[in-house]
């Protein structure tokens, strides 16, 4: 007889989600399916509002990374006005969008991922979270990151008006310029966050790679999946995370394909399950060939061992340096370890402290011209940037007026959908053999496996490191085991 | 435990900017963690119910709600959540009137579901598949919540104590409410809290001349004077018919206020306020002339209830 388990609720993806997993007679998985149980409609409530007004609407697609959404919606905006924007306008997007990453990078890094490392996989729930992290660690690192993510959302205050619920873009540009004053405000802030980039780089190779059997996890556990995988690059291929192409190669390194943000439909397909809200993205030259691994898998990841994976290089260089050591150690180049995106996630946030820093050297950066009043209207445009969850598009259309009539989204978190659902049952397969029960422990080491990709909302809720988790085990539609964690 | 606060903090239909919200209080979230037990936050689903039915009526003291509430599950939850709290409050724009998640009730529940799951420009070519409440696969039964045809506020669903405005609230507000609620001192059942009891415009910096205007310009088509009020520059900003409490951050900025803390003191409808309000400024008695500069303002509902069109007095544009 079939048994059902269910882990519900798993809190860090745009909302809510769940896994059900189905046990065989001997108790091996039969089935797993990682289920999204959460539609709000922005694409349909967006047509018929005024397209300028599209940026401050799709904000609150996600709280945690609406820059992303505030920026690729201003993007697709220009496009329908024909990209008629102040240059200045797109380095100072640029700067804000790099303070963004480094509050979202540095919440995830210590308040979700670190306790599966500091404090251990199977570690007692009751000290598996932030507190615990600070505990083991030291009030002072404690306190140091709670102030870094505070002064990389105050920066963004000072350049755009605000942090979360950005407000600041506009056709032609943005609403306001950096004042000399403020930019004196930013640039101590700016040399910390370099610093702190650095030793959260220490941080990680002291308790991670110094312990043989995390990077044995990482290495070789059941983490790794053979997809393809998808990231913005710069002339030089190395990461933008504000502008550039899109390029697509296989796990084994080879470029399939390098695409503006224009002729996104032609290259990404979503495909349609009816047992959960959230649609999965695919290679559509390819066709949808269901949940299958291989170097011809139309499945791709996106996020940032993604991003990495389809650079050559970084754009900075001590997050080049940073880049050589990651991959130095995990051998090859694409990698496919999962895990090893907490590792990706601190390189890169080296290149956005890198960036801030050159951004705050930069003469022209406290200039008056930050917005001119576009003259045509289009009717359509494309926007992309790469989110901290993954690659993300926005793409409208409107009329004569500048009303919008169609909206389009794929969102961050939503390219890595059939990959999570992938990898989940991967390590469920893995990790639960017949005649042992599952326990919390290993109920963790499932959660790691989408965890690594950052999905939407794990900021917030692990910040108290409140991670209720309830696991209940059906024969026959009866329950007869429940699992409880921080319950 | 039961001499530290019981809270729980739980989201509805929202973008987890309101979570965010808690956390840019910095440092003092570590007080709050050590003065109460939080025992949910963010968020139960079906596994979770059990722990929460098994509470005792009243065992929690305080129950915050972000997000409105859009699908049968949010429903359920706050259903909960209120029997098991002695006090209740509605935390942001989208608990307390439905936020822009609301402006789906400006459209139906089946447009929604034909756009993103069968016409967009990205759906694999030929899919009819929607997303069901309930699927069964090789007999293996999967279910998610139902999407209701509507997004509600929170008091639409279960009976609320306090409303926080702000999408998302301010930290600064944010940590006075929860002060007020360690020191029992809460106002009245009812009370609007985390903000103050007078209009935003008070707070502007920008001059107000009393000026009537000829034309309306949307945010792009001006580059407005920094320092005179926007709404008498023609620029449409919903200050005069919201709530003070934010500071001012949007018109500060160069941006118009679209009314994320909600109605004024004293206004019902926020949305009859601001057109109210721009009905008085427009500079004519001419009715074709008043077509003519009003058509400067298209999807004029869109504005005035940007935040709050669940908990309007219209509620949805849409009746099947």
């Amino acid at each position: 007889m079939t048994r059902k388990i269910t882990i519900d609720p798993i809190t860090r993806l745009e909302g809510h989600g769940k896994i059900s997993i189905f046990l065989d007679d001997a108790g091996a998985v039969e089935d797993c399916y990682f289920q999204i149980p959460e539609l709000r409609g922005f694409e349909q409530f967006v047509v018929g509002r005024p397209i300028e007004e599209l940026p401050r609407i799709v904000t609150r697609i996600c709280g945690v990374c609406p820059a992303n959404h505030h920026m690729a919606s201003a993007k697709a905006v220009d496009a329908c006005f024909n990209n008629e924007v102040a240059p200045l306008a797109h380095k100072l997007r640029d700067m804000y969008h790099h303070a963004h990453y480094i509050h979202s990078h540095t919440a995830h890094f210590y308040a979700l991922a670190a306790p599966d490392f500091v404090m251990g996989p199977d570690a007692d729930p009751a000290v598996r979270n932030i507190l615990g992290v600070v505990a083991k660690v030291g009030l002072e690192i404690g306190g140091q990151v709670i102030r870094v993510r505070g002064l990389a959302q105050e920066t963004q205050r000072i350049i755009g008006g605000r942090n979360t619920q950005d407000i600041w873009c506009l056709p032609g540009g943005v609403a306001k310029g950096l004042k000399p004053e403020e930019l004196e405000q930013i640039k101590p802030w700016v040399k910390e966050m370099y610093e702190f980039t650095q030793f959260s780089l220490q941080l990680f190779r002291d308790v991670v790679l110094g312990n043989p059997q995390y990077v044995d996890l990482i290495v070789n556990g059941p983490y790794t999946l053979d997809v393809q995988f998808m990231g913005l690059v710069d002339q030089n291929n190395a990461p933008n995370f504000y502008d550039g192409k899109v390029r697509v190669v296989d796990y084994e390194g080879k470029e399939l394909y390098k695409y503006e943000p224009r002729e996104y439909a032609e290259y990404v397909a979503e495909h349609v399950e009816p047992w959960s809200y959230l649609k999965f993205p695919y290679l559509k030259k390819r066709g949808w060939k269901g949940f299958v691994e291989g170097i011809d898998s139309s499945i791709y990841a996106a996020a940032p061992l993604a991003r990495l994976n389809v650079a050559d290089r970084m754009a900075t260089p001590k997050a080049q340096e940073a880049f050589e050591e990651m991959y130095g150690v995990l051998g090859a180049h694409p990698c496919r370890a999962l895990l090893a995106q907490h590792w990706a996630r601190l390189v890169e946030m080296v290149q956005n402290a890198e960036m801030l820093q050159q951004y705050c050297d930069d003469p022209e950066i406290t200039g008056e011209e930050v917005r001119v009043i576009p003259q045509t209207i289009t009717g359509e445009g494309v926007g992309i940037v790469e989110a901290m969850r993954g690659t993300l598009t926005h793409h409208y259309t409107c009329d004569e007026r500048g009303i919008c009539r169609s909206a389009n989204l794929i969102v961050g978190t939503t390219n890595n959908n059939a990959p999570i659902q992938m990898v989940t049952k991967k390590v469920a397969q893995a990790l639960i053999k017949p005649g042992k029960e599952p326990d919390q422990g290993l109920l963790n080491m499932v959660e790691m496996a989408f965890r690594s990709f950052d999905p939407c909302y794990s900021c917030a809720t692990h910040s108290l490191g409140q991670m209720p988790l309830e696991a209940a085990i059906y024969r026959s539609g009866e329950l007869v085991k429940t699992i409880k964690r921080n319950c | 435990m039961a001499d530290k606060l019981q809270i729980a903090i739980y989201w509805g239909a929202a973008c987890g900017g309101c979570d965010v919200s808690v956390l840019d209080t910095n440092e003092f979230i570590l007080d709050v963690g050590a003065a109460a037990d939080i025992r949910l936050w963010p968020i139960a689903t079906d596994g979770k119910f059990k722990d929460i039915e098994a509470m005792k009526d009243g065992e929690l003291d305080l129950a915050i709600f972000n997000g409105g509430v859009r699908n049968s599950e949010n429903e359920h939850i706050a259903r909960l959540l209120r029997l098991k709290s002695k006090t209740l409050i509605a935390y942001g724009s989208c608990a307390y009137m439905g936020g822009i998640p609301g402006l789906a009730n400006l459209t139906s529940r089946d447009k929604i579901l034909d756009t993103a799951y069968v016409h967009n420009a990205s759906i694999e070519p030929g899919n009819k598949t929607v997303p069901q409440p309930e699927t069964k696969i090789d007999g293996k039964e999967l279910d998610i919540p139902k999407f209701y045809r509507r997004v509600y506020a929170l008091n639409q669903a279960v009976d609320v104590d306090y409303y926080l405005p702000g999408c998302p609230p301010q930290p600064d507000q944010v940590k006075a409410v929860l002060l007020a609620v360690v020191k029992g001192e809460l106002p009245a059942k009812g009370s609007v809290v985390g903000a103050y009891d007078h209009g935003l415009c008070e707070d502007c910096p920008r001059t107000r001349d009393e000026k009537k205007i000829k034309r309306f310009y949307r945010p792009w088509e001006i580059i407005a004077d920094p320092n005179a009020c926007l709404l008498e520059q023609g620029v449409l900003c919903a200050g005069v018919a919201t709530r003070s409490g934010c500071g001012v951050r949007c018109p500060k900025s160069g941006i118009p206020c679209r009314g994320c803390y909600g109605p004024a003191p004293g206004v019902i409808d926020q949305g009859a306020k601001l057109a109210s309000a721009v009905a008085s400024i427009v500079d004519s008695k001419d009715p074709e002339e008043i077509q003519t500069i009003l058509a400067g303002l298209p999807d004029f509902t869109s504005f005035a209830y940007r935040y709050s069109a669940p908990s309007s007095l219209l509620q949805r544009s849409h009746r099947p």
